[in-house]
């Protein structure tokens, strides 16, 4: 009778878990990861949802076997087992959650510092947010201004975000790295892109009337376009400050 | 009950008054009507005067007289009209107090409800009804809202109408619904739980329910203001609060106004738990819901005053011109998402923690069995209470906060997991081997537990600082806290009401079309929030009135669900209204549940119990042979509140 029931319930959870890692699967979640920040998030992304599918298989299986094992007639009047709790079952779902958030904290704790970690040779971008526009400048070439993101494939951005007026939040879902940009301080958020491309910058903290709005192109270069489109802004830049 | 008030040792009540000037003068809604004038005219001479005292140009400030004189004294003075305040004002001015005659105590007819009362029941009646208005106001702009973002690019509304029906949406769903509803749900229930005649301050009760409605309307109001409502969300981030529309101001003062509810209710809460349990109730023989409201009442008097803070800060930057949020004048902007995050992360237990304790009575009683790991249960909701103070940053780690704070809050919030599992766990043990009847209550709690757990475990994701950063205020923190407010909050509050009924009525309601609500909710608020992950993963930001077009499809079926999930709440109303005015007359415990609330009639007498129970053992003992929660010995209720009185 009890391995009967236990075999039952093993059975809802293998099946509620293949119907939930059929929806994890088979939808497509996650946008294209194009940046070395974005493959470390995805990662704790799908360690997590594996951890989840299975805590929620096994409250599925419980609840659905309770519900239409131990189902009675209304007008059944008897009582169930006067059973007050079991110790070494309660110690057991104290522990077991406990030891799957701390790996899932040390897990992220990891891929955070990872995703911090500054390089030398990396590229620095200043990027200025107001109600409705961003806009960029390049301090090492010569402090030029332009309205589009400009990086390199394959080296790392610094970007150091602020804001004139409300708060707003610099994210692209393909790089998964997102940082508000806050008036009166500088945050930094560090991005690998990995591939040539074009992307959109979406702000993502409500900044008013225009926010739905508050879009940036993003542009990913080989480092020689880079070079070449950095170089002729920055002249421009230099003829128009002189002119 | 005219017998009560004969046992009653105070002087009979003054002769009331006759004709016009009981009319004008008693309390009630003439009276609040002309003292609402009154005390706007008052407020204003205050501006004014200042205003020309001070020398300050221009004296007609309208921003400010409205804020003080329309928010501020007018409301007081709609309260003093009402008669809120009676018996203070009598006893401050030294006249002769009028002895409680319990004339406000008790509804005998429909009127009762439309007056300060200060019988608990009542109250807690008139909380549910007004918030479920409220819910119903609030529901209706989601579905506005909704229709607009069926489809890509700009449908009817404007962005500026968007943003305040977002925000006005959520304000009213949290502060005048999810936790007034438990607020009104326990003041019914608390004192017939505990075996008290009614709250320890039944008048401070009733002032509490009649500023909330002052609130509702402040938001609701927000819509005609001039530049439109308030439209920085209901988490109103400095400064686009500040520099938004003066719809703000209406957010500001509308949330003082619920806060003040909230805590005054807490307050009394606290005292009538502490003070006033029947011979016998132990801490550890209170059922879970008492348990709930304990630490859900600790949480509401420690963190609501830091956002009362927060918003008079955002109130002053705009109308004195303070800089507390303005960074050119060395203000701190970061300084209000921490004093805003420090009470609305507890403010996520204060409403959730009621519900756990809804659902703890709703599945045992229906399982037949004892709640499994009582002291377990009551002590998770210890830690919640303790822990809920430590992870408010969780809501900040992109916000550039010091980026050292972020791994310490994740640990605390990823822990939190961990009591609110035992509670998850200890309910489908108390399942497990049970004879479940599968009453309208009884689904909502299993929905309840089934659709927090997937709740919960998106709320792992977003504790995980890297996962967190990716999906911040995108659509997946949306459909997050629409499955631990609507799956958890809202599914509780249901099955209390349903469990209620019977109590709070004396009727019973339609049980098929309580199942049939059940499920058209249930199924209706799958299609609609489940997507949200989906889109919110993919790259959909939050509070957007516009968006990509990739994201249509699931957009029209959130929206086209949405009104499915809005139409359901029909069949509750009328089943709620129907079956309050014709239903089958409420046996005294229909449920034959072993909480005291059950061991008096069906609605229960005007003071509760007619004789003192005496408390002999725990409230679950469901199957334990010849287990009482309380005996009733026959000490009379009233001689006991005799021998006690001077």
């Amino acid at each position: 009778m009890r391995r009967g029931a236990i075999v039952r319930v093993v059975t809802i959870a293998l099946l509620a878990a293949a119907a939930a890692t059929a929806i994890a699967i088979f939808i497509r979640w996650l946008p294209a990861a194009d940046s070395k920040e974005a493959e470390r998030i995805d990662l704790v992304f799908w360690v997590v949802v594996a951890i989840c599918i299975g805590v929620f298989a096994v409250v599925a299986a419980i609840s659905i076997y309770s519900v239409v094992k131990f189902r009675v007639r209304p007008d059944d009047d008897s009582d169930g087992p006067p059973i007050h709790g079991h110790t070494g079952l309660e110690i057991v779902w104290t522990a077991i959650p406990t030891i799957l958030v701390t790996g899932v904290a040390l897990l992220s704790a990891v891929a955070l510092a990872e995703n911090g970690h500054l390089k030398s040779n990396r590229l620095e971008v200043d990027v200025t947010a107001r109600q409705f526009v961003w806009s960029f400048k390049y301090p090492q070439y010569g402090d030029f201004q332009s309205n589009e993101l400009r990086l390199i494939e394959g080296r790392q951005v610094r970007l150091s975000l602020t804001s004139l007026d409300v708060i707003h939040s610099f994210w692209v879902p393909e790089f998964r790295q997102k940082q508000d940009a806050v008036p009166g301080e500088v945050t930094h958020l560090p991005i690998t892109p990995l591939k040539t491309g074009k992307y959109t910058l979406i702000c993502t903290e409500l900044c008013g009337l225009g926010h739905a709005l508050m879009r940036a192109p993003v542009i990913v270069m080989t480092p020689a376009a880079f070079e070449q489109w950095a170089r002729a802004q920055q002249q421009q830049g230099a003829q128009g400050a002189s002119g | 009950m005219t017998e009560v008030v004969e046992h009653t040792p105070h002087a009979p009540p003054a002769p009331p008054k006759t004709g016009w000037r009981r009319w004008v003068l008693g309390p009630g809604f003439v009276r609040a009507a002309w003292m609402t004038a009154l005390f706007f005219f008052i407020g204003l001479g205050i501006v004014v005067g200042l205003r020309s005292l001070g020398h300050y140009d221009p004296v007609w400030d309208w921003l400010i007289i409205v804020t003080v004189a329309g928010l501020i004294t007018a409301p007081i003075g709609f309260l003093a009209g009402l008669g809120a305040f009676d018996y203070w004002v009598y006893y401050a001015l030294g006249y002769p107090t009028r002895p409680e005659d319990h004339s406000g105590h008790g509804a005998r007819s429909w009127k009762d409800y439309f007056r300060v009362n200060t019988d608990h029941k009542v109250i807690g009646v008139q909380y549910v009804v007004t918030t479920i208005f409220f819910f119903l106001a609030g529901g209706l702009m989601a579905m506005i809202f909704r229709a607009e973002l069926a489809k890509p690019g700009m449908q009817f509304l404007d962005n500026q109408e968007y943003n305040g029906l977002i925000s006005v949406h959520a304000s009213l769903m949290i502060f005048l619904f999810v936790i007034p509803a438990f607020a009104g749900l326990a003041n019914f229930v608390i004192p017939l739980m505990i075996g008290a005649p009614d709250m320890a301050f039944p008048r401070l009760n009733a002032l509490s329910y009649w500023l909330l409605p002052i609130a509702g309307i402040m938001m609701l109001s927000s819509v005609a203001v001039p530049g439109g409502a308030f439209g920085a969300g209901w988490t109103g981030y400095a400064p686009l609060s500040v520099v938004g529309t003066d719809g703000n101001i209406w957010f500001n003062m509308g949330v003082q106004w619920a806060g003040a509810s909230s805590i005054m209710t807490a307050l009394n809460f606290l005292v009538t738990i502490i003070t006033m349990r029947a011979p016998g109730m132990t801490f550890w023989r209170m059922p879970l819901l008492v348990w709930a409201n304990f630490t859900t009442s600790l949480l509401v008097v420690l963190a609501t005053p830091f956002i009362a803070g927060s918003q008079f800060f955002v109130m002053f930057d705009r109308i004195m011109h303070t800089n507390f949020f303005n960074y050119q004048e060395g203000g701190y902007v970061l300084g209000y998402q921490h004093i805003f995050w420090f009470y609305s992360h507890p403010a996520v237990y204060i409403m959730m923690l009621p519900g756990f304790g809804i659902a703890s009575e709703v599945i045992s009683v229906m399982s037949r069995k004892p709640i499994f790991g009582y002291r377990l249960m009551a002590l998770s909701l210890c830690a919640i209470l303790v822990l809920g103070f430590s992870v408010w940053a969780h809501h900040m780690f992109v916000s550039g906060m010091a980026s050292w704070l972020r791994v310490p809050m994740m640990i605390t919030t990823l822990l939190i997991a961990v009591p609110t599992g035992i509670k998850v766990f200890s309910w489908l043990a108390t399942t497990w081997e049970g004879r479940i009847h599968l009453t309208t209550p009884m689904l909502f709690a299993l929905g309840f537990v089934s659709m927090f757990v997937i709740g919960g475990l998106s709320g792992i994701m977003l504790g995980a600082v890297p996962i967190d950063i990716h999906t911040s205020d995108t659509y997946f923190v949306v459909a997050h806290i629409h499955y631990v407010l609507l799956g958890g909050s809202l599914f509780t509050i249901f099955a209390g009401i349903y469990y209620w009924f019977p109590k709070m009525t004396g009727r019973m309601y339609n049980e098929r079309l309580g199942k049939l609500h059940f499920w058209l909710t249930f199924i209706g608020f799958n299609l609609t929030f489940f997507p949200m992950h989906i889109i919110g993963v993919q790259g959909m930001p939050r509070r957007v009135s516009d968006y990509d077009p990739q994201f249509g499809t699931w957009n029209m079926v959130i929206s086209i669900s949405s009104f499915f999930l809005g139409v359901s709440f029909l069949v509750f109303l009328y089943n709620a209204i129907v079956s309050w005015l014709r239903g089958p007359i409420a046996e005294a415990n229909p449920w034959r549940a072993m909480t005291l609330e059950w061991q008096v009639s069906s609605p229960p007498p005007i003071f509760n119990f007619d004789e003192i129970p005496q408390i002999v053992g725990g409230p679950y003992e469901y199957g334990v042979p010849g287990a009482r929660h309380a005996v009733f010995n026959g000490d009379r209720a009233t001689d006991l509140e005799e021998a006690r009185s001077p």
